[in-house]
């Protein structure tokens, strides 16, 4: 067996700029309508923003903490909820509310790091994922307990529909958008250009090199797990505005981040982001395709893909 | 965790797990002439919990590679077991071995290919989970049997072992799955005891050792896989059997796989007795928080009416066992009598 | 009669020239010694020969066989078993269940894979260890725990990666007299060592490793004669000269953290 060379990030990203055309070609020959590709490919990338993000916290998590994270999306589900009660109980604007769910999901973040899961790093990965798991199912059945299973929803004053190349999309979904693609270059500013963030990287690479230069790393730990978990309770608020709030909203996007963090390469940040955009679009354009099945197949199969066939993510180094 | 089936004195070892197993199963045989017959529906709840924890204990526990999928198999299973009987009445104990064949090809087939591009770890364990969604969506859209609307099986009058149906409130039903829950601990202890049980814990502690002393990882994997996912089905057939009904959410839903890894790490992962404690621990909470909801005390009565306490009584149960008890309850008490002994 | 043949072996790591087109014979019975320094290829050539890792080129044949496309497991049920380096017990096994898997792997009957592990813990002296969890062995033990895995599959060719490293003087005696042993019931032996004075005692041959690359063949006194020799082993030039046991930190090396075995899934693109 002859190994070929590893390809360039830039062949890398012309072979993904090239099945997306493909895909595209095929949903337009599937659909006969250009309107209902743009649609999909709007919808797509406007909600594979918000993927981006919530898996740029996941796999912040998992590239500094070495920890698959099961309770992320019963954690954005929390800032859900804080935005549902200020929003309609305190008459907030729903995305100024963002000021208290980010920062009190941070708070949350760093007591369940420092409270409970530190306490296993370093144990089996079955440990691990059983007790981020446990956090989860806790978190959502409180949620569940606490407010019902009634739907709730987040209403917006000022939402209108949007046009552009003949789609539509509803106004929340772009200011969400904008503002996941906002709080994503802000988390990647301060991973490079701060003392935390170098920290944090060296954790990263080498917690033992780490240590010895005299980096906290337990703190850096809790630390990264709190800005993880910020990333979902930022998106848990983006998203409020147009997805129906139940107790179990999140799990959906929990499962999607995998598959993007995956996708992105565990611990690959800005992989995250890109790979969000290429799940929020496979999503849409599955739909597509495959107008009988979910568009959640799609996704799944892309997943199972990846996780053979390059299972250090499309834009990760094999390492 | 248990050693080898290999050594010298590993026999009289099985000898006594099966004495214990067969005492403690001819005990727990007599329940249906003690229990009040509300409380028997709980017996079997716990023992199909249980099942379902042999199974994936086979797989993850000794195995060591771990599933988070095992609603694929339990689905398989009763979809099997009641699309053969709703639409062609054929006997559910026919259901049951149809179901497992072909989770344990779907076992080993996906086991296959996740081994054969070298998924480890939380690697392999998002794999189990896509391909239990995968089939969870399928069967959401599944037109020839009308997956998504949800089996029902019909009443038939009378009793028959051969149909695996009795009056409401029969003990026969909970005979069945316990012997069937019997048969499935006896297999493990019968594959820990041969040459294949030595194998698959040393694959699991080594994989490139085992292999370079001339084990074939790839076959005893998945034969540990296909044992697992066998096991699963048939706890899978029993339950459309017994509640009647089976819809894509109750049959490949991630409670289910969730379900089947709790009876485990409860109870101790990779040990006989470890899924069999688990799932008697658990399989009661959701009736103990009913019955505390339905009723509630003066305390509680806020609660009225809510649900989520069950989930959230093991939730927390399972976190406090991780971080106090990483071994588990038995696992626990076992090195704790090791220690003692010594 | 040729047991084993090596030709034209190499293998890359991402770059990184393990070896480079090695080829070497080895006769039944007799006991070829490898030296190299560190990072030369010596484990990477007993990954390769073994079927634990794919070579990129090059064929081995084993007893008249082309078994260039085995699988390790095949390999080692043929009778060409290697050890390793670092020392990777069964953890949650006794010593003796460690040993019994093996021996299963090649017994006719279950009562010789009963008898087969006890005999060979007698002969590498795990005796009194027996029924340990083989996690609580020390280090020296570990190492014959490797080797007693190996002996209970009955190899033709043993290939042994730094058996002595990590002992003490006085406890390498022993374990060269079983190798002579093991030679004369009829066993192959390659062996990799950094101690020099156990490779000159034994080895009928020696093959000289470099940066993957066979720079020297032959018997143990023409191969310490050869100037590249000396040249590649500048820093142990002593060891070399005295002929004294390498006992100068070389041995006890186990460096090579990634034996081989984290090598990345092979990927497509
Ligand atoms: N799995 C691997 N991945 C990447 N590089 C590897 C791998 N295994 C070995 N190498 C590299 O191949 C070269 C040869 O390594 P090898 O372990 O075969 O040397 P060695 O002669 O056994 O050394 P030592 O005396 O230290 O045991 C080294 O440069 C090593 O870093
Ligand atoms: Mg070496």
């Amino acid at each position: 067996m002859t190994r070929r060379a590893p390809l360039s990030l830039a062949a890398r990203l012309a072979v993904a700029a090239a099945v997306v055309a493909v895909v595209l070609v095929l949903a337009y020959a599937r659909s006969g309508s250009g309107i209902v590709v743009s649609q999909a490919v709007l919808t797509g990338l406007l909600l594979g923003g918000v993927y981006g993000l919530v898996a740029m916290g996941l796999t912040l998590i998992f590239g500094v903490l070495d920890i698959v994270n099961f309770a992320h999306g019963a954690l954005m589900t929390v800032a859900m909820y804080g935005t549902v009660l200020l929003a309609s109980h305190a008459g907030l604007d729903p995305y100024l509310t963002l000021l208290v769910t980010a920062p009190a999901l941070f708070g949350i973040g760093m007591a369940l790091q420092s409270g409970l899961i530190n306490r296993t790093m370093g144990s089996s990965l079955a440990n691990q994922l059983l007790l981020t798991l446990g956090i989860g199912l806790l978190i959502e059945n409180v949620l569940l307990l606490s407010f019902g299973s009634e739907p709730r929803s987040v209403a917006v004053g000022y939402a209108a529909p949007l046009r552009a190349f003949g789609a539509v999309a509803d106004l929340t979904r772009v200011i969400a958008f904008l503002g996941a693609l906002g709080l994503a270059a802000l988390l990647y500013l301060l991973l490079q250009r701060t003392r935390v963030g170098t920290a944090i990287r060296a954790v990263a690479a080498n917690p033992d090199g780490a240590q010895l230069v005299g980096i906290d790393v337990r703190r850096m730990y809790v630390l990264t797990f709190a800005l993880g978990t910020a990333c979902a309770g930022a998106a848990g608020t983006l998203v409020a505005p147009f997805v129906t709030v139940e107790a179990t909203t999140g799990e959906l996007f929990n499962i999607i981040a995998f598959v993007v963090v995956v996708l992105g390469g565990m611990g690959n940040v800005v992989g995250a982001l890109v790979g969000g955009l290429l799940i929020g679009l496979t999503e849409q354009l599955g739909g597509v395709l495959l107008p009988e099945q979910s568009p959640l197949l799609a996704v799944f199969v892309v997943f199972v893909l990846v996780l053979f066939l390059r299972p250090q993510g499309l834009f990760g180094r094999s390492s | 965790m248990t050693a080898a089936g290999t050594g010298t004195h590993t026999g009289t070892r099985t000898g006594r797990q099966l004495l214990v197993l067969v005492i403690g199963a001819a005990a727990v045989a007599t329940l249906p002439f003690i229990l009040p017959p509300a409380q028997e529906a709980v017996a079997v709840r716990i023992l199909i919990f249980a099942l379902m924890g042999v199974a994936w204990n086979v797989m993850s526990g000794y195995g060591g590679m771990f599933s988070f999928g095992h609603a694929a198999y339990f689905g398989l299973g009763a979809y099997a077991g009641g699309y053969l009987i709703v639409r062609h009445g054929v006997s559910p104990w026919i259901g049951m071995a149809v179901g497992a064949a072909l989770a344990a090809a779907f076992g080993v087939t996906t086991g296959f290919l996740a081994f054969r591009y070298r998924l480890k770890g939380a690697y392999f364990a998002l794999a189990t989970f896509a391909f239990a969604e995968m089939l969870h969506l399928l069967a959401l859209s599944f037109e020839p049997i009308e997956a998504a609307a949800g089996l029902n099986v019909p009443l038939l009058q009378g009793s028959s072992w051969w149909m695996l149906q009795f009056p409401p409130g029969s003990p026969n039903y909970f005979w069945a799955i316990l012997a069937l829950t019997v048969l499935a601990v006896a297999a493990t202890i019968a594959l820990l005891r041969s040459k294949s049980g030595g194998y698959v814990i040393a694959i699991r502690e080594d994989e490139q050792a085992a292999s370079s002393l001339g084990i074939p990882v790839m076959r005893y994997k998945l034969l540990t896989v296909g044992v697992s996912a066998a096991m699963t089905a048939v706890a899978g057939a029993f339950y459309v059997q017994y509640y009647l009904y089976i819809n894509p959410d109750l049959a490949f839903g991630s409670a289910v796989s969730i379900q089947a890894i709790l009876p485990s790490v409860i109870g101790g992962i990779g040990t006989i007795w470890g899924p069999l404690i688990g799932a008697a621990v658990l399989g009661p909470l959701s009736d103990v928080t009913a019955t505390l909801l339905r009723d509630p005390p003066a305390a509680l009565a806020f609660l009225e009416g809510r649900s989520g306490l069950d989930v959230i009584l093991y939730a927390a149960l399972l976190i406090v066992i991780v971080l106090a008890l990483p071994k588990g309850v038995y696992g626990a008490l076992r090195s704790y009598f090791a220690r003692g002994s010594t | 009669m040729t047991l084993l043949s090596v030709r034209g072996l190499s293998k890359s790591f991402r770059g990184v020239r393990a070896l480079h087109d090695v080829s070497f014979d080895v006769a039944d019975g007799r006991i070829l010694g490898i030296i190299g320094p560190n990072g030369a290829g010596k484990t990477t050539l007993f990954a390769a020969v073994s079927g634990g890792v794919a070579a990129d080129a090059g064929t081995v044949r084993f007893a008249g066989q082309d078994v260039t496309r085995w699988p390790d497991h095949r390999r080692a049920r043929a009778g060409l078993v290697r050890t390793f380096q670092l020392m990777r017990p069964f953890g949650a096994m006794t010593v003796l269940d460690n040993v019994a898997v093996a021996a299963q792997v090649r017994a006719s009957s279950r009562a010789a894979a009963l008898a087969a592990p006890d005999a060979v813990l007698d002969r590498v002296g795990l005796a009194r260890y027996r029924d340990q969890r083989s996690t609580e062995l020390p280090a020296a033990e570990l190492k014959r725990l490797e080797l007693a895995r190996a002996l209970a599959l009955r190899p033709r060719l043993l290939l042994l990666d730094e058996v002595l490293a990590g002992l003490v003087p006085a406890e390498r005696g022993p374990v060269l007299d079983l190798l002579g042993t093991l030679r004369d019931e009829g066993i192959t032996l390659v062996f990799v060592e950094h101690v020099m004075a156990a490779v000159m005692r034994l080895s009928d041959e020696v093959l000289v490793l470099d940066q993957g690359q066979v720079i020297a063949a032959g018997t143990p006194a023409e191969v310490t004669g050869d100037p590249r020799v000396v040249e590649a082993y500048l820093g142990d030039e002593a060891a070399l000269a005295s002929g004294d046991d390498g006992d100068d930190g070389n041995d006890g090396n186990d460096g090579n953290d990634d034996d081989a075995d984290d090598e990345d899934p092979e990927t497509p693109c």
